[in-house]
């Protein structure tokens, strides 16, 4: 990574981080729909990048959202799998050529783009809030937050994402 | 060996993996046990510092409401030393005894009710004397009890909180049950094991019980919504809670001063009875 990356990605962790424990984990839109922005680090991430440091810094933004929201894990666990579980999901969306050639979110296809984002949220916001139920008798609900949660971040994540892309460029 | 090690290098990313997952879900498992005070929480100098200037900027949006509640308990309190003095006149005894529960005011900085393991933040800690199995209410009705304290912060395991059980009773006679939550609605709990000999009406209020040294006898906590017959004959109760779980700002610690002695006693009790 090129210094300029290094500290792109510093502030965007700070910045999501903060956004995150700060604005968003307070919307409790219908009482308990939140978005949660914060993967958006994840899945910005350069693709040609460490994946070993991704796993490392995944692990540290759940940690930071779990001590903010006092949920003990469940964010740390979800969010180091979709760290791991990137390259196959990359993989799958764009087919193998993402290694080589530089591909940016911003300018891929729109349809291989929603995939991606969507694919990432829902596994996220599956663990996430299965491990936050920690109840099998309770599945139900951890399956409907699952896919109100995850219809919210879809949408804030695919906007933000065009949004910032656009400020750059 | 090399083997081994070619092993390690080969697989450094799902080792790396497994092992961070496996601590996350272990801060998980203890957080979901009660009474272990767990390692990530938001009572430490980051969060807590973080909230506080949170609140600082919040706390304006909701000084109206905030307000009103004030005034309308210190009225109430004025009527309580009106009805105090009435007495003392009367009885002429001004033996002075510890009072049994002592109160301490603290601001609420953070407030969750989305998960179904909530916790509260609050900008009390034991530099302030507070400690871990404190109750905690607001001038409205029951909210919880400390679960972790720092230097400067604690955090409350709220009464929306799956772990939380908390003895509750009629108001008019004297039938206990168990308050606990279904991750429903946060302005809706349950009271569970309430005997089916009860006679349940609904809008009638339920305080807390007094069987634990946390709670003084007879803190609101709310009305009956709705109530049914379970299978081992005991009525469970939707009780329509008194506060706004979700607009939480002023809230007070109780202090059992006399909750040493009990629980002394108890144990002596326990003692000689092995």
């Amino acid at each position: 990574m090129q210094n300029s990356e290094i500290f792109q990605n510093s502030i965007r962790f700070i910045g999501l981080a903060l956004l995150q424990v700060l604005v968003l984990n307070h919307i409790n839109f219908l009482g308990y729909v939140n978005p949660y922005l914060y993967i958006t680090f994840v899945l910005l991430f350069p693709f040609t990048g460490n994946r070993t440091l991704l796993i490392f810094l995944g692990f540290l933004l759940g940690l930071t959202i779990d001590m903010f929201s006092d949920t003990g894990g469940i964010h740390a666990a979800a969010t180091v799998l979709i760290a791991y579980i990137r390259p196959a999901l990359l993989k799958f969306t764009f087919g193998l050529s993402y290694e080589y050639n530089v591909i940016k979110l911003n300018q891929a296809p729109i349809k291989e783009r929603l995939l991606y984002i969507s694919g990432m949220v829902l596994i996220h916001h599956l663990v996430l809030f299965l491990l936050e139920t920690f109840n099998i008798s309770h599945i139900l609900l951890a399956l409907k937050s699952t896919l109100f949660s995850s219809i919210f971040s879809i949408l804030l994540i695919f906007c933000s994402i065009i949004l910032w892309g656009r400020k750059r460029s | 060996m090399q083997q081994i090690i070619f092993f390690f290098i080969r697989n450094k990313n799902f080792l790396l993996f497994a092992v961070l997952f496996l601590i996350a879900i272990s801060f998980t498992i203890q957080a979901n046990s009660y009474h272990t005070s767990s390692f990530v929480n938001s009572a430490n100098f980051l969060g807590g510092g973080i909230y506080s200037a949170r609140a600082s900027v919040t706390d304006y949006f909701g000084l109206d409401a905030e307000n009103q509640k004030l005034t309308e308990e210190n009225t109430y309190l004025r009527r309580q030393i009106e009805q105090l003095k009435l007495i003392s006149e009367v009885k002429l005894d001004t033996t002075i005894t510890d009072a049994p529960f002592y109160f301490k005011a603290a601001k609420v900085i953070n407030n969750n009710y989305t998960y179904s393991k909530n916790n509260i933040t609050i900008n009390k800690g034991a530099k302030d004397s507070i400690a871990i199995d404190q109750g905690v209410i607001t001038s409205q009705g029951l909210v919880g009890i400390v679960n972790n304290t720092s230097i400067n912060y604690a955090t409350i395991q709220s009464i929306l909180n799956t772990n939380s059980e908390i003895n509750a009773k009629l108001k008019k006679d004297n039938h206990f049950g168990t308050l606990v939550w279904n991750t429903k609605n946060p302005n809706i709990v349950q009271l569970k094991q309430i005997p089916r000999l009860a006679p349940l009406v609904a809008g009638d209020t339920i305080v807390t019980g007094g069987k634990s040294t946390i709670f003084p006898e007879g803190i609101l906590i709310g009305t009956i919504k709705d109530f049914e017959l379970t299978a081992d004959d005991s009525y469970i109760v939707n009780v329509q809670l008194f506060n706004d779980m979700t607009n939480l700002k002023q809230v007070y610690l109780i202090k059992p001063t006399q909750a040493i002695e009990i629980l002394q006693l108890e144990a002596e009790t326990e003692d000689a009875e092995q």
